[in-house]
């Protein structure tokens, strides 16, 4: 495998731990090198967040540059808007269709881009993949497995096994997530194979 | 075994193998995982000090006591520290003493950039600075066995993207380290003026000796590739520096980085071509180079603000700079998305009574802070940690009677103890009669929820004596301490009038644990009911980042809305109500 490099990108608060700690359980479990890189601090105060995945051969920094993403999967849409000249060309794009509004959009000073999805098709075209996943994971009765969805799209869009990422689950997740989980996996990983 | 770990997990792994026993600090991006993940190990002692100075002491005793001792922080914690360190340079260990800084280039969490590496230099402490996370481990152990071959505090530099990333580490077998015999020895641990001088001497015999073993150490290692280009670098700068370079250059990678290693660089100096000095920050390594006369190419390209990155490195050195969709209309228009208080945050009714109250507010470090972003913006000066108390006085001293009195010092619980004691202390003694709030949140709220003196817990969530800050104020001449409610509006308000327009020095302690707190429960999220909502769009002026204005209409954001009921507080109409349910 090439190397892969994946960003997670949300608002501070969101929790993108459980995905890096799934695709870093994923390349471990595939020999793979791997580097994370996470974002603590001031900027997990509701702030614009990334974390840096990179798994491969031999990976050196552990940063994801401009035109360097393979994927980048965003919690929120201005933050797939924020973080788009980091997707590679062909590179696939996976939004949680949420809005959350910054404090400079709730203050009146700017105002919330309409169109984000449409305007990052017209860029991406069909390698932009967007989801309700708030609304499936509501509608699955817990709303903390949005991520587990996301990571499910993800998963398809990688060479992968689908078995090493269901392991990966079931050893990064207590016992009595895994139904839930696997469920909302399934969900998000026959959602893109449309 | 292998482990994806931290870089920060991996230290406290390199000081558990390391045999380590006790271990300190004051919590501080990036360096707070650290001695989160020491204290899960029973055999260690670990603490949450009250400050890093305090922190250092603690680690010097325990290792002039035989023990090895590690102390963790910050990097303007060091400034904290820098008085212990500077003379522990001259007295010199028993058992070995680490000290880890985490630098936070690009200001991900901090009030400055500065470069500890000039903490090495200045204080004549060796410095290591690892690259990975299985660097972090290895080390930390190599700084022990430094420490202890020449008599010597170390310091181990981690920067933001070393500290927080995770890569792989091979997991070893804890070394069996037996305590040292302690001796008295007034020569060595007693620095008056006549043994400082003598062991002044130690010190600059023992920065010969280290420059000797700079030379020899593998932490400092060439790995040949094309000798067009070579690359002199350290720490995350030589990851970016891979790359972007690959095989196509020579690296010096320098592991320690104070003393340098002067004659390897000279010698790889003169096999290649070109040499860069790539490095985060100051010009710390290309100065050194340069003063013993090598030819290097390093800041007159690459800028000393903020983070390097490959992108960077290769736009200045290679002149490639590629293109990006970043300079689009529709990327432009892309709004900001700054930290804010979080939805329940008890800070948000403190800062939403200064505002209306119009009051300047010397502000502290802390999750608080936030206060100063608009649309709250009610902090006038944020320095360091407890400087809002000593300013506050400094403002009533300047500007007198008058302005003091629309005039308040705001810290946090965990920021008082470090340091903002002394500066109430300074208040009581010379006449002073400012107000000062101390936000009581019950917890270190901005590095993620750390005890401290005042929550009545220890690190390893032990239940321990607790520091009562209404008898502290007693204690040290303050009459007027008054405790509210930090969700009372109304109180805060009146109590905030009442103790401004008061002729002595007053405290005000706000009370309410932070609302990320498991323990922390509300009744749920509130909704507009849009019948009874004027638009007066009060609720708007306490800066909510739960409660959005659509134009036609204002609207709670369900999935953020924790259900703290502040707003309601400011809403004259009983707009709100809780979904499902009543707000009554």
């Amino acid at each position: 495998m090439t190397n892969l490099s994946i960003m997670i990108v949300g608002v501070g608060g969101q929790g993108s731990l459980l995905a890096s700690k799934m695709i870093g359980t994923v390349a471990m479990k595939k020999n793979f090198d791997v580097k994370v890189s996470e974002v603590h601090g001031m900027s997990q105060r509701g702030g614009s967040v990334v974390t840096y995945v990179k798994l491969g051969k031999k990976i050196a920094s552990p940063l994801v540059e401009q035109n360097g993403a393979d994927i980048i999967m965003s919690f929120e849409k201005l933050e797939a808007l924020r973080w788009m000249d980091y997707l590679k060309k062909d590179g696939k794009l996976i939004i949680n269709d949420q809005r959350i509004d910054p404090m400079p959009v709730i203050t009146g000073k700017e105002k919330y881009p309409e169109g984000i999805i449409e305007t990052l098709r017209g860029e991406y075209g069909d390698n932009v993949i967007s989801i309700d996943a708030l609304q499936i994971a509501k509608d699955l009765g817990n709303i903390r497995v949005v991520n587990m969805i996301l990571i499910g799209i993800l998963a398809s869009k990688t060479s992968i096994e689908k078995e090493v990422w269901l392991e990966a689950l079931r050893e990064v997740l207590p016992a009595k997530l895994h139904d839930i989980n696997e469920k909302a996996f399934e969900i998000g990983y026959s959602f893109a194979v449309i | 075994m292998k482990q994806l770990m931290l870089g920060n997990e991996a230290v406290a792994r390199g000081a558990y193998e390391a045999g380590v026993t006790v271990a300190t600090a004051y919590p501080g991006t990036p360096s707070t995982e650290i001695t989160e993940n020491i204290a899960k190990y029973d055999e260690i002692y670990a603490e949450w000090s009250p400050n890093e100075k305090v922190a250092l002491e603690v680690a010097i005793g325990a290792s002039i006591a035989g023990a090895r001792a590690i102390c963790s922080m910050k990097h303007v914690g060091l400034n904290v520290a820098a008085d212990p360190l500077f003379t522990v340079s001259y007295t010199g260990v028993n058992g070995g003493l680490v000290i880890m800084v985490a630098d936070d280039p690009g200001m991900h969490s901090s009030q400055n950039e500065q470069d500890s590496r000039n903490y090495a230099k200045a204080s004549k402490v060796p410095m290591l600075e690892p690259a990975d996370s299985q660097e972090c481990k290895d080390y930390v152990k190599e700084a022990f066995r430094i420490s202890e071959a020449f008599d010597t505090p170390v310091i181990v530099r981690l920067t933001t993207r070393i500290a927080h990333s995770r890569s792989l580490v091979e997991i070893n077998e804890k070394e069996n380290y037996i305590l040292k015999d302690y001796k008295k020895d007034f020569n060595k641990y007693v620095m008056m003026p006549g043994m400082a001088r003598k062991r002044h001497v130690e010190v600059e015999k023992r920065m010969a000796n280290l420059t000797e073993y700079a030379n020899k150490t593998d932490l400092n290692q060439i790995q040949w590739g094309s000798k067009d280009v070579g690359v002199i670098t350290s720490g995350i700068a030589y990851q970016y520096s891979r790359e972007v370079f690959g095989e196509n250059a020579s690296y010096l990678k320098i592991g320690m980085v104070y003393p340098l290693p002067v004659d390897l660089i000279k010698e790889f100096a003169g096999e290649v071509k070109t040499v860069y000095v790539i490095e985060e920050l100051e010009p710390f390594i290309e100065d050194e180079i340069k003063k013993e006369g090598v030819k290097v190419i390093g800041k007159e390209l690459l800028p000393v603000l903020g983070e390097l990155s490959a992108k960077i490195i290769k736009d200045r050195i290679l002149g490639v700079g590629e293109e990006t969709i970043s300079s689009k209309e529709i990327h432009l228009q892309t709004p900001a998305r700054p930290p804010v208080l979080c939805p329940g945050c008890p800070h948000r009714g403190v800062f939403y009574v200064l505002r209306k109250l119009k009051l300047t507010v010397t502000g502290d470090i802390g999750c608080y802070t936030l206060g100063a972003l608009p649309p709250l913006e009610s902090m006038d000066t944020c320095i360091c940690m407890g400087a809002s108390i000593g300013m506050a006085h400094g403002f009533e001293k300047a500007r007198g009677r008058e302005f003091r009195e629309k005039t308040v010092a705001v810290i946090g619980d965990s920021t008082f103890i470090h340091s903002g004691i002394t500066g109430l202390i300074d208040i009581v003694y010379n006449k002073g009669n400012s107000t000062v709030i101390i936000l009581d949140n019950s917890i270190t709220g901005m590095t993620g929820h750390q005890h401290n003196p005042c929550t009545g817990f220890t690190i390893k969530n032990e239940p321990t004596r607790q520091v009562d800050l209404e008898k502290l104020a007693y204690a040290i001449g303050i009459e007027r301490v008054r405790i509210v409610d930090a969700y009372n509006l109304k109180e805060l308000e009146k109590t905030v009038k009442e103790e401004t327009a008061t002729e002595e020095p007053s405290l005000i302690i706000a009370q309410r644990p932070c609302a990320l707190l498991k323990n922390v429960r509300f009744e749920g999220p509130l909704k507009i009911n849009r019948e009874k909502c004027k638009l007066c769009k009060m609720c708007m002026k306490i800066a909510c980042p739960a409660i959005v204005d659509n134009g036609s209409y204002v609207e709670v954001n369900e999935a953020l809305c924790v259900g703290c009921d502040l707003c309601t507080k400011v809403c004259n109409f009983n707009a709100f109500e809780r979904v499902g349910g009543n707000s009554d």
